[in-house]
């Protein structure tokens, strides 16, 4: 699909080029042109007034489509425990397949990592494709691409989905160059167009100033990797069983072109984010890096965790691992305390679909009031002890 | 000089996102006024190969970069930063790539270029935040990638980078040809040097079309796309709750009260 402009109905109005959010198309003697910035997005066709651009269809598919069927899950595993983003997967993977009426498989890769296709069942697997092979212990990337670019070829997924974390993100674009299909990053959103059956895949771009549905109509299998904390997890439903699927796996020498020499990990424990209730989370207003301590106090009376903007993790107040965000992690706690945090659009794209948010702030205009559902006006040192105490008054009443 | 490890960075320019706006009325994307930027993680990687090449000046940098005629003036600030060469592959039937038609498109030009023995790319870029067309720029030249890269150390052949994971970071050895991808914590970018800049308007920049990277016009661009863009919106916005009211001591109880309600406590 791309755009077109229809020369005799273009006035030359402008309207297009001020809409066009990749600055594609100027303006060459009163008329519109499209140029090789365009992405075929759209928006352009909606701002004429004139009806003067439209969508071209796009190329024929060389394959066919109707080969492909059934829904893959990446069963990412690390030190043979599943990635807590698998069980988002299979359950936003098993109503995808339901729509379709297809089935729900996992492909699992790892070294002696057969206790956990067990688990896969419970969480809804139909099917786990098993790869089970020294070399393929850790994570790597010619190692997993081969494996299961060679169950791809075989078994013809339609739809693949993976976790958008350090490792689906290495893996995903890899295998689709393999498979010669398309990829769409970083999905919040998937739906089955209820007609054909494919799938829309929705993600934010321009740093969550836009969001984009994203199609692959004529290329097989259909992949996504999908934001970790963002769909439904699945219910564990104990003594579910499926089928397990035995994948070959040999290596040829030098196949496997790096090698894990280490693996270091924080010592602080990864802040377990996309699980917490209640996040206390806090950005530059905070002043100085001890400004957590307080958030620690009150994030334990609500039996929650903290959190962060990321002002605070670039200038060295706290790791990384805590920062919410586009670039950081997104959550989705009952509660999103947000203290000192101005509420840039990349902070509030990690957490914005919390249920409750509150925040505070000295400003009045600070756009994170704009998404929250409580919002106080007032410096972060004076009402977070206000609140504590408050907290305090009401376990000692319940005391008596 | 003798010229010894060809180093070469992919860079993007694109729209600083930071000061990208929404216009509240229409709920659409203000960029007027938007400058146009070096991708920040592509600042890194040309940071990573510049860091090199202070260490051993027999080094060439190249930068390549897909994009329309005005990605040169990125170039030229590449170039300002210290790269040797730079490359813009701009074409008309490059327009509206998804990132397996970009990387297709990269890979025939740095074929083109030869004998590159390290690549750096950015970890993603701010406009698109697909972080794809690194991994799949290798896989098109059939070298190894490492994605997420915070430190690297080059030995001759032999490459060792630590790998940056949700939790930690691995450490992983490789061996050149290889591409990497740089993520911020990597490096602290360099400033264009005056003495470069008036050095970058002596270099040139080398343009190439399809037909001098060997793709015919059915290889590239948006016919050489299998995801395609079917819709675009800005996101509903929440909506303003309650701002609450009083003293800090009476909005602190009606917080509480609030969480309460919500069974929060
Ligand atoms: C590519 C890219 C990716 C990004 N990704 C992320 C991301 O993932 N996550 C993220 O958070 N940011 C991200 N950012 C950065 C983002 O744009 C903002 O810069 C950042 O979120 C600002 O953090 P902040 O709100 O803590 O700081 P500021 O914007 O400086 O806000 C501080 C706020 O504290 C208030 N304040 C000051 N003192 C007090 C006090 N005593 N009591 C109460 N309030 C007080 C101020 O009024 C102000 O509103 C990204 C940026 C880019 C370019
Ligand atoms: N058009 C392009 N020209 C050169 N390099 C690019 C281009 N698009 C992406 N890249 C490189 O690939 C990285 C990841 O981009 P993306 O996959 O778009 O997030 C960027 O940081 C660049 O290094």
């Amino acid at each position: 699909m791309g755009v077109r402009v229809i020369n005799d109905k273009c006035k030359g109005c402008t309207k297009c080029v001020k809409s066009c959010p990749f600055d594609a198309i100027t303006m060459v003697n009163r008329l519109a042109v499209i140029g090789s910035a365009c992405t075929g997005c759209g928006v352009c066709v909606e701002a004429c007034p004139f009806d003067a651009i439209e969508k071209t269809e796009g190329q024929e598919s060389k394959i066919d489509i109707r080969d492909y069927k059934g829904v893959w899950v990446f069963a990412e595993q690390r030190e043979g425990r599943l990635m807590p983003v698998v069980t988002e997967l299979l359950g936003e993977g098993r109503k995808l397949a339901a729509e379709i009426g297809t089935e729900l498989c996992a492909v699992l890769c790892g070294d002696k990592v057969e206790d956990l296709v067990e688990e896969l069942y419970t969480y809804g697997a139909d099917k786990v494709y098993l790869a089970d092979h020294p070399e393929l212990k850790n994570y790597r990337t010619d190692a997993y691409t081969k494996v299961i670019y060679e169950a791809i070829t075989e078994y013809r997924p339609e739809i693949i989905l993976l976790g958008a974390t350090h490792i689906g993100r290495d893996l995903g674009p890899c295998l689709a160059v393999r498979c010669g299909t398309g990829l769409t990053a970083d999905c919040t959103k998937l739906e089955i167009d209820p007609e054909d059956k494919k799938i829309k895949q929705t993600r934010p771009a321009f740093g969550g100033n836009l969001m984009a549905t994203i199609v692959c109509p004529n290329h097989r299998p259909q992949m996504s990797t999908v934001r970790p904390g963002v769909m439904e997890k699945a219910k564990q439903e104990p003594g579910r069983k499926g089928e397990c699927i035995k994948l070959p796996v040999e290596f040829k020498e030098n196949e496997i072109r790096t090698k894990v020499v280490e693996i270091v990990k924080k010592a602080t424990e990864m802040a377990s984010l996309t699980e917490a209730e209640v996040i206390v989370s806090g950005g530059r207003g905070l002043g100085t890096p001890e400004g957590f301590e307080l958030l620690k106090q009150l994030a334990e009376k609500l039996g929650g965790t903290v959190a962060s903007s990321r002002a605070c993790v670039d200038s060295g107040w706290i790791d990384h691992s805590y920062q919410v965000g586009q670039t950081g992690t997104t959550v989705k706690p009952r509660i999103y305390i947000a203290c000192g945090i101005s509420g840039a659009i990349q902070h509030l794209a990690g957490m914005q679909s919390s249920d409750y948010i509150i925040a505070i702030n000295k400003n009045e205009n600070a756009p994170i009031f704009e998404v929250a559902d409580y919002g106080i006006v007032g410096d972060l040192y004076q009402v977070i002890p206000a609140i504590m105490e408050e907290l305090d008054n009401i376990a000692d009443k319940n005391k008596i | 000089m003798e010229i010894g490890m060809k180093v070469l960075v992919c860079v993007k320019q694109v729209p600083d996102t930071n000061e990208v706006k929404i216009d509240p009325v229409k709920g659409t994307l203000i960029r007027e006024g938007v400058p146009s930027i070096l991708n920040p993680d592509d600042a890194n990687a040309l940071e990573a190969a510049l860091a090199l090449k202070d260490k051993d000046p027999s080094i060439h940098i190249s930068v390549i970069t897909m994009g329309p005629p005005q990605a040169s003036v990125m170039l030229r600030e590449c170039l300002s930063m210290g790269a040797d060469a730079a490359y813009l592959l701009s074409d008309r039937a490059f327009g509206g790539a998804d990132t397996c038609a970009t990387s297709t498109t990269l890979a025939a030009g740095i074929k083109k270029i030869g004998d590159v023995d390290i690549i750096f790319a950015g970890r993603q870029a701010i406009d698109g935040d697909t972080a794809q067309v690194g991994p799949q720029t290798a896989q098109r030249l059939d070298i190894p990638v490492i994605t997420y890269v915070q430190d690297v150390q080059v030995n001759g052949d032999a490459v060792t980078v630590q790998r940056q994971l949700e939790d930690g970071y691995e450490v992983i050895e490789v061996k050149t040809p290889c591409l990497l991808t740089a993520v911020k914590e990597l490096n602290e970018p360099r400033y264009m040097s005056i003495y470069n800049i008036v050095d970058a308007y002596k270099k040139d920049i080398t343009v190439w079309t399809h037909k001098d990277v060997g793709l015919s016009p059915e290889e590239c661009g948006l016919s050489a796309s299998p995801t395609q863009v079917w819709r675009s919106f800005t996101p509903p916005t929440k909506g303003k709750g309650e701002m609450l009211k009083g003293t800090v001591k009476e909005m602190a109880a009606e917080v509480v009260a609030k969480l309460k309600e919500k069974h929060a406590i």
